[in-house]
């Protein structure tokens, strides 16, 4: 089959590549009829996640046809639709029957789970197309997939509904909508956003449903502001203004209620921290640049709250953590547990109550999967999300 | 050793955990690890002590040919890609509690090992904890040789045990090994 492969930094290409096959009995084989790119994508593209290998199918955001199932699964069969969550989980360990699959314990294989259990202290789930840390399992951004735990994890979807309003519950909406709910909105709440890529706007929709009386979204291309803006956010361009002093401003002084990193570790602009930080990137001195992460912490309203979807994988230095404990702030965090939120998400999207397709930019065939990830990461004012198709 | 001493009621007090490198250290090689698993106990229990399962999820233990009253026939992949041979006997087996083996004499390595359950005093499943260890065929280089070829106990028993909460779980042991369960591309660049 053709899939798209990792061969080094900004080094991404189709090549022909094996067929995946059922291996054990609670696999399925998906064709897969759409897939995207993902912002955390870019973090691989640029090197920046360690344990990738030459000759890695990335994609973790896909959904298609069952085109075969193993043996052990009873719930999943030959020509059903389903979207696949990007987290791969067993749902039967400690931690997916407490509904958080995206800790589960036994999707990572046990050769590969030692790197994240030195790393971070406890072994973490398996993720596709996402490097070895997170065990290896091969992406799709590909013709075919091949899907652990089949009759957990994917969900199925009537027909008469097309794959682009519904793909996205891969990720990015229960990715923006756990950040959501992870920054503990209560009614007219003021919420900021940092970060007006798919997962920053999945965040003000899902704000906005959650009860929020004012979503603030930040970034600095003016096309995704204006799609922010379009879903009800006021926004701000950080080029344009100091974003602490206009959030203190617009909030009279308190500070917003809460704060949304959906940035994570590659922060962009000048700031002195973030130039620093970029050296120290660069020079394999230090692994994170956090400073968007700061920048919550220290705008933030005091008893506030910071959510970060935005993707982390090592350290970060200057850490605030004075402003944490005297502001007397709450964190939250994690790889989202998709599979928690499919069942209501998907209601949501049938009854018409949320656009899931505003965002997308561009529509290429996999063939040219390249092209887009050199644009969704050169070009992000225009390329604001890209759908491969691979058949 | 006794099955006391791997008591967490009192952690501190637990040779488990206050002199764990130092027991581990009266060995060439061995390790101590605990695992908790979400299924009952006796479930456990029975499928290990079934020893002819030890090999669905220990990639070091091959093949296990039960001889009878309690001893048995292990092929063991060593170092170097030889297979090393010894044969077990159960020293110790409480049902649902603990098993104990050591090799015997007249075996190419020398072998000991235990495998305790509990259940988990908060309703968490049961509690695994299991020790092994082993005078590796050629001493000190047969420990490097050992931990080149990832066999090294505490690796060894890491992912061992990573595979049986695996099985005993879900049903299946987690893999991604290219081409069948992960395919890749294999041209280089």
């Amino acid at each position: 089959m053709r899939a798209l492969t990792w061969h080094g930094k900004h080094n991404v290409q189709v090549d022909t590549v094996p067929d995946p096959q059922i291996v054990n009995p609670r696999d399925a084989i998906i064709k897969i009829t759409a897939t995207a790119i993902c912002g955390s994508d870019l973090h691989l593209y640029d090197s920046m996640i360690p344990g990738m290998s030459n000759g890695d199918i990335l994609g973790h955001e896909f959904m298609g046809e069952v085109v075969e199932v193993g043996r052990g699964n009873t719930s999943l069969k030959k020509g059903d639709r389903v979207v696949v969550p990007f987290v791969i989980a067993c749902g039967q360990c400690f931690f997916c029957e407490k509904s958080m699959p995206a800790a589960c314990d036994n999707s990572n294989p046990a050769d590969k789970a030692d790197a994240t259990e030195i790393a971070y202290g406890q072994s973490v789930a398996g993720l596709f197309g996402y490097s070895h840390l997170t065990g290896g399992f091969a992406g799709g951004q590909a013709e075919y997939a091949r899907v652990p735990y089949s009759d957990y994890g994917p969900i199925k979807i009537p027909d008469g509904i097309e794959d682009e309003k519904v793909l996205f519950l891969s990720d990015i909406f229960p990715t923006g909508w756990m950040a959501a709910e992870n920054a503990q909105i209560q009614p007219g709440d003021t919420v900021a956003i940092w970060g007006c890529g798919p997962v920053g706007l999945f965040a003000v929709k899902s704000a906005i449903l959650q009860g929020a009386g004012r979503v603030i979204a930040i970034d600095h291309h003016p096309n995704r502001l204006a799609l922010a803006k379009a879903n009800g956010a006021e926004v701000l361009n950080y080029h344009e203004v100091k974003v602490r002093e206009a959030l203190l401003e617009m909030t009279a002084g308190l500070g917003p209620d809460s704060c949304i990193d959906a940035v994570g570790m590659e922060s962009h602009g000048f700031s002195p921290d973030n130039i620093i930080d970029a050296v120290k990137q660069e020079t394999r001195l230090g692994t994170d640049r956090p400073h968007v992460l700061r920048e919550t912490i220290m705008a933030v309203r005091k008893g506030g709250t910071v959510s970060v979807p935005g993707v982390y994988g090592g350290f970060a230095d200057k850490f605030p953590v004075g402003a944490f404990m005297e502001k007397g702030l709450t964190l939250k965090t994690g790889q989202t547990h998709v599979q928690r939120y499919l069942p209501q998400l998907l209601q949501l999207i049938l009854e018409g109550g949320i656009d899931t397709t505003d965002l997308i930019s561009h529509r290429l065939p996999l063939e040219q999967a390249a092209e887009g990830y050199k644009n969704f990461k050169e070009n992000q004012n225009e390329w604001t999300k890209v759908i491969l198709k691979p058949h | 050793m006794s099955y006391s001493e791997v008591s967490t009621d009192a952690d501190v007090g637990s040779t488990a955990f206050v002199d764990k490198d130092r027991r581990e250290g009266e060995y060439e090689a061995s390790s101590l690890r605990a695992v908790l698993i979400n299924r009952p106990r006796d479930e456990l229990y029975a499928y290990w002590r079934d020893l002819t399962n030890l090999p669905t999820f220990s990639e070091t233990v091959k093949s296990v040919e039960v001889l009878g009253d309690g001893r048995s026939r292990w092929i063991v992949a060593g170092p170097g890609d030889k297979d090393v041979e010894l044969t077990s006997e159960i020293t110790e087996d409480v049902p649902g509690e603990r098993i104990a083996w050591t090799s015997s004499e007249g075996s190419d390595v020398d072998h000991e090992g235990w495998v305790a359950f509990r259940d988990n005093a908060f309703g968490r499943g049961t509690e695994v904890r299991v020790f092994i260890s082993y005078e590796p065929p050629a001493g000190i280089v047969g420990k490097v040789v050992a931990k080149v070829m990832q066999r090294e106990p505490r690796i060894q028993a890491r992912r061992e045990l990573r595979r049986f909460k695996q099985l005993m779980e879900t049903g299946e042991i987690s893999t991604s090994k290219a081409p069948d369960a992960a395919p890749r591309a294999s041209r280089h660049f």
